[in-house]
């Protein structure tokens, strides 16, 4: 194999990668598609969740054969306190009716199909294969090292994720800054289909995504949980300096919001499977590394720190997918390697990536403000038990009994520079 | 079986590991961590691979979820090499 030269050696079969290879070896350009893993998606842990337009790009209806979990048309927004929790729930059946807008997924199986995807469309797909280098010649990049093997492309792209170590052999980026990531942990937990129905309000292929606030003991970040087919994803994603900087460790708060009675009315009766950790790209357009390329070789997905985060939307595949086709385009359209960066610049502006991260470029502000993180859901919880509590003793006025909970979680001074720091962010 | 806390062992013990033996991927130096003052290994690393043991930071690769949390929090360059263990070692995830 070390004698052949590919088009194109994509490294890491995550989605970024092989929806470049896929639409490498659709328009007949040969490729190697190389993943660490013994098999794709082994090594790749996500909330959940992914919007489905990005593979209707890669192919029109290429979504209807992906191994999909459920059609998410519940979109909720929990904020707890040690007590409670009140909770936002946006339902509508009807969400992207014609194309489902997103779908829950489990990355063993997602990332293993699109690999195989790939490897149909005549992508040569090698699990089991850690890159330990690039190769240089004369300033460009020419091919990847592994053990003693070395493999050669016209264009290395590096689809090797949120750590890219290859990115910054290249000395196309500084090694990654706390930051910029977030950390996320999670627990896949087995139920019953028509449990996980029945205490989401939904029908069988149906499911719903919820973000949770005030879970994460004051630390910039926050929980999410996602309805599998017959399993549930919970996890919360912390920022790791903030994490680092108190006594308590992250597992210990995580199970904390796992044990919350409001989370626990949902996952009772379940059975935890596995465990599992990953980093995530977490400030939007600003954590994008201006130089996405050199001669030789690109950089999508994951490993070009794609990623938008609202608070309540939370991407991070679709962009992979999109800079995964991008790149593919890019090299397709080439004449030659040296044209290949500039064409990826040009291909993710024109498939909207770029304009997708700048509109939310300064949002990623908005979770500085600590108060989101623990008295804001504290606010909310207990203005909601003075609406609610009845214990037939003389009711307080309703606006002076509002101002007290508000004055007792945050200064009116506070709320209104949180105010407009919110409104300048958006 | 039904919910409930799990330590970090259990947590562990439900994932499937195939330890590269006596081949860490992670070389951690104890005596730049025995001047850190930070130590943000020790509540951040998801897998608890970093413990504080008679006073002194230990590490254990074993049960490394591959995340690179350490990676990008080490702030006085305890973690003196990162990588990946090599191919068909270390976490192998099934439904995550």
């Amino acid at each position: 194999m070390s004698d052949d030269k590919f088009d194109a050696i994509v490294v890491g079969a995550g989605p970024a990668g092989s929806a470049c290879a896929y639409t490498l070896a659709k328009e007949g350009r040969s490729v190697l598609l190389l993943e660490r893993g013994n098999s794709a998606g082994a090594k790749n842990v996500s909330g959940g969740r992914l919007y489905t337009y990005a593979l209707e790009l890669v192919e029109p209806g290429l979504y209807e054969r992906a191994p999909l979990q459920r059609k998410i048309v519940r979109e909720q927004v929990m904020l707890l306190n040690e007590r409670g929790a009140t909770t936002v729930d946006y339902f509508d059946p009807s969400f992207g009716a014609d194309v489902p807008q997103s779908y829950s997924v489990i990355r063993a199986d997602l990332d293993e199909w699109f690999a195989g995807e790939a490897e149909a469309q005549g992508a040569m797909v090698a699990p089991g294969i850690l890159v330990d280098d690039l190769i240089e010649e004369g300033g460009r990049i020419v091919g990847i090292r592994t053990g003693d093997d070395e493999m050669r492309a016209d264009v290395v792209v590096a689809a090797d994720g949120v750590n890219s170590l290859l990115g910054q052999k290249a000395g196309l980026f500084p090694d990654a800054k706390p930051q910029a990531v977030g950390v996320g942990v999670k627990e896949t937990i087995e139920l019953p289909d028509d449990v996980i129905s029945a205490r989401f309000g939904v029908k069988d292929d149906e499911g719903a995504a919820r973000v949770a606030i005030g879970c994460t003991e004051g630390i910039s970040g926050g929980g999410f949980l996602y309805t599998n087919k017959s399993s549930l994803s919970l996890g919360i994603v912390f920022n790791p300096q903030q994490a680092g900087r108190q006594q308590r460790h992250i597992q210990d708060i995580f199970q904390d919001f796992k044990m919350h009675p409001a989370i626990q009315a949902l996952i009772d009766g379940g059975t935890s499977i596995e465990y599992g950790a990953h980093l995530v790209p977490e400030i939007g357009f600003h954590g994008v590394p201006k130089q996405l390329s050199r001669e030789g070789l690109v950089v999508v997905g994951d490993a070009a720190q794609f990623g938008i985060n609202t608070g309540v939307i939370i991407r991070g595949m679709d962009l992979a997918i999109v800079s995964g086709l991008a790149a593919a385009r890019a090299i397709v359209a080439a004449k030659q390697p040296a044209d290949v960066g500039a064409l990826y610049r040009q291909q993710i502006e024109e498939l909207l990536l770029i304009a997708n991260q700048k509109a939310y470029q300064n949002f990623h502000g908005i979770f500085d403000i600590p108060r989101i993180f623990r008295e804001y859901p504290n606010l909310a919880n207990d203005a909601m038990r003075f609406l609610f509590r009845v214990d037939g003793k003389t009711p307080k006025p309703m606006l002076k009994g509002l101002l007290e909970t508000v004055k007792r979680n945050v200064s009116f001074g506070r709320l209104a520079a949180d105010g407009w720091k919110l409104y300048r962010h958006l | 079986m039904t919910i409930k806390r799990l330590s970090p062992e259990d947590l562990l013990a439900l994932d499937r590991f195939e330890v590269d033996e006596g081949n860490p991927h992670i070389l951690v130096d104890k005596a730049i961590c025995a001047t850190c003052k930070g130590r943000a290994c020790l509540v951040a690393c998801p897998a608890r691979c970093y413990r504080l043991k008679d006073g002194e930071v230990s590490f254990e690769y074993a049960g490394c979820l591959e995340c690179g949390t350490c990676r990008v929090l080490c702030s006085d360059g305890g973690v003196t090499r990162w990588t990946y263990p090599r191919a068909s070692f270390g976490v192998s995830f099934r439904c995550s």
